[in-house]
């Protein structure tokens, strides 16, 4: 690479080509063995879904509630948030005041919305 | 023989940064093996039980004293562990769906493992233009947060390819409370990085190196507090562990699981605590520095000093970790949710607007 | 050597988001909904990559942060939440097909439109240099107004989700 700030990338796909094998390679150690010295024996009873004992009834994937989805967008809001909230706080000292105080209008309108979800009973997990 | 002179440098430099890459990939290896042997003695430990200490390999007996001693502290558990994995049956139940199924294990372990990478373990090792990091990115906090954003796939894909209700849900609600404290995480940390001006470990490590005073655990105890009971969420610890609360949800997301794809989860668990806690010990308490500080190191030794010192620290938050599962219950969900959203999001906004009057007002 | 390194990885990276891309809309063989969002998170890490070769470190670590973290989740848990099955093959129609490549033409050319406009010289020189605080400097200073702008859109965003989620509100 020409430039030194690229470097870390390049050792960074090193390190992921290691942490690819981490995983990868007892699987197949473990696959290599099964084919060879333990195929598995399946049965019906070991085929079946799991339940406590008795026989499973409907659709494994049921709808679950939508609260989690709720849950789901408040965090992409708040990641936007935060994502904007640290460059700024690396910058902080540097900044003349306006920015600063456009800062705090940001902040202050993300907590209001957080406050009015609270007001209206979102957060409330019921 | 210019261009050798160009070059042998960088050789070096690649080479050695390589060597550096596997040792600190063995190293976090071994401290995963041997994380689960330290929590089931410390567990043993609290509980007034004796854990396990039977595992005694062939070679065990020729050795006089050590041997007899090694096996009773379970030094070779792990190993037998290990093994029996290895040779556990390899079974897929019938009704998953086979390629996500396969997938979702090894989507756990590999982010914990890229987490590291950013982490500064050491200061040199007598060469200063090579640093004890794996990459020294600009953006070293910002990367691991989206690291450890990408550790929800493992276990909602988990969920899914199960096929089967208690997985299910158990992904379902892992993923949910993941994402909740990534949040409070994430706005922990601005406070922190306020103080100091950068996003760059190397630079957080730097800035608390002086002595122990100057450790981010005293300047944010708030910050810090939030991140510790965050970190526990994210790594699905007890108190927090509800994903696979046994009592609800059987083993959660990996109900179905067996053998090699289950040790990967359960390993992956493991990893993700190291990572946790090396962050931790970066961001709050001096990374590699000493307590009474000294700056980079200038010969070899005292390298390997800041790095065993690194350790040292991380040890000591595992055994926090490890420590905390058997001093608290277990939350309830809507408790879980509630302490996320309404008590640590609002804390932490808190805690960035006081931070940020008191550096103003310093500054001035 | 090292001039070539980097333009071989860019044609690696675009090409894999090419791939991921068409996997993502017409993987031939699964129609599961789970399936194509698995590869638009691909497609995402692949234009993460193209921006680290562009230096664009902080867009590339958002990339992955909001996009493939938290966008791409959101989309699980609607995939999951609506308790999608494997999508069937319907039949493509004259006036969809027509429709669509009409669509695809236009952004098409305006992209033509935008690579002639650009002309790429050697003598640009980035608006932002060196690392985040520049950035926060700038984004704070010279592009104040759009960023309160995006803020209460985010604002707008939170209100919409409270209200459509919240039909007996209090």
């Amino acid at each position: 690479m020409n430039t030194p700030e690229l470097h870390p990338y390049v050792f960074l796909t090193v390190l992921l080509f290691m942490a690819l094998a981490f995983p990868l390679v007892p699987l197949a150690l473990a696959r290599l063995w099964a084919i060879r010295f333990a195929p598995p024996r399946p049965g019906p009873a070991k085929n079946a879904t799991y339940e406590c004992g008795i026989e499973t009834r409907g659709d494994p994937l049921q709808q679950f509630r939508a609260g989690y989805y709720l849950y789901g967008i408040l965090f992409l809001i708040f990641d936007v948030e935060v994502v904007f909230l640290l460059p700024f706080a690396v910058a902080f000292l540097h900044l003349p005041v306006g920015a600063v105080v456009a800062m705090l209008v940001f902040v202050l309108l993300l907590a209001e919305g957080l406050a009015w979800a609270w007001l209206k009973g979102l957060l409330e997990w019921k | 023989m210019d261009a050798i002179y160009y070059l042998d440098p960088t050789t070096q430099f690649v080479l050695f940064s390589i060597v550096k890459i596997v040792v600190a990939f063995v190293i976090t290896l071994t401290f995963v093996a041997y994380a689960v042997l330290a929590e089931r003695k410390i567990s043993a430990w609290i509980q007034d039980r004796v854990g396990p200490n039977r595992a005694t390999p062939f070679f065990a007996q020729y050795l006089p004293v050590i041997g007899p001693a090694l096996v009773r502290l379970g030094i070779f558990q792990p190993m037998a562990d290990g093994l029996k994995f290895l040779l556990k049956e390899d079974f897929t139940p019938a009704y998953v769906r086979k390629v996500y199924f396969w997938l979702a294990p090894a989507l756990t372990a590999i982010p914990a493992f890229m987490t590291i990478a950013v982490i500064p373990f050491g200061s040199t090792l007598g060469n200063p233009n090579n640093p004890m990091v794996i990459a020294d990115l600009n953006v070293g906090i910002l990367y691991s947060f989206g690291i450890v954003s990408l550790g929800v796939y493992g276990i909602v894909l988990a969920g899914y390819a199960s096929n089967s209700k208690y997985p299910f849900l158990g992904g379902i609600r892992s993923s949910a409370q993941m994402i909740s404290y990534e949040i409070a995480m994430g706005m922990s940390v601005v406070a922190v990085f306020m103080v100091i001006g950068d996003l760059n470990l190397s630079k957080v490590v730097e800035y608390q190196g002086a002595n122990i005073l100057h450790w981010m655990a005293w300047k944010q105890p708030l910050a810090f507090f939030i991140f510790l009971v965050s970190a526990f969420a994210e790594t699905n610890r007890l108190p927090f562990d509800l994903p696979e609360s046994e009592s609800e949800l059987v083993g959660g997301y990996h109900t179905e699981y067996s053998s090699m794809k289950f040790a990967l989860f359960f390993l992956g668990e493991y990893a993700n605590m190291i990572a946790a806690s090396a962050m931790m010990v970066t961001l709050f308490f001096g990374g590699w520095a000493y307590p009474w500080g000294g700056g980079a190191a200038q010969g070899f030794l005292g390298g390997v000093g800041h790095i065993v010192c690194f350790l040292v620290k991380m040890l000591v938050l595992m055994g926090v970790f490890i420590w905390v599962r058997w001093m608290f219950p277990r939350f309830r969900y809507d408790q879980l949710m509630d302490l996320g959203w309404r008590r640590f999001i609002p804390l932490a906004l808190v805690n960035i607007l006081v931070t940020a009057l008191v550096l103003a007002a310093l500054n001035d | 050597m090292s001039e070539l390194l980097p333009s071989a990885l860019f044609y690696a990276f675009a090409g894999l988001a090419l791939v991921f891309g068409f996997l993502c809309v017409a993987n031939p063989l699964s129609r599961n909904p789970v399936t194509s969002a698995m590869f638009l998170v691909l497609t995402i890490v692949s234009l993460a990559g193209l921006y680290i070769l562009l230096h664009a470190f902080f867009l590339a670590a958002i990339q992955i942060l909001v996009y493939a973290g938290a966008v791409m989740v959101l989309f699980l848990f609607v995939i999951m939440l609506l308790n999608l099955e494997e999508e069937e093959r319907r039949k493509i129609r004259g006036i969809t097909l027509g429709l669509g490549a009409l669509s695809v033409a236009v952004i098409a050319g305006i992209l033509i439109r935008a690579v002639v406009a650009a002309r790429p010289s050697a003598g640009t020189t980035p608006l932002v240099e060196g690392g985040i605080r520049n950035l926060g400097h700038t984004l704070f200073t010279l592009y104040l107004l759009p960023f309160e702008a995006m803020s209460l859109l985010l604002l707008v965003g939170m209100v919409g989700v409270i209200l459509l989620s919240k039909k007996d509100l209090k």
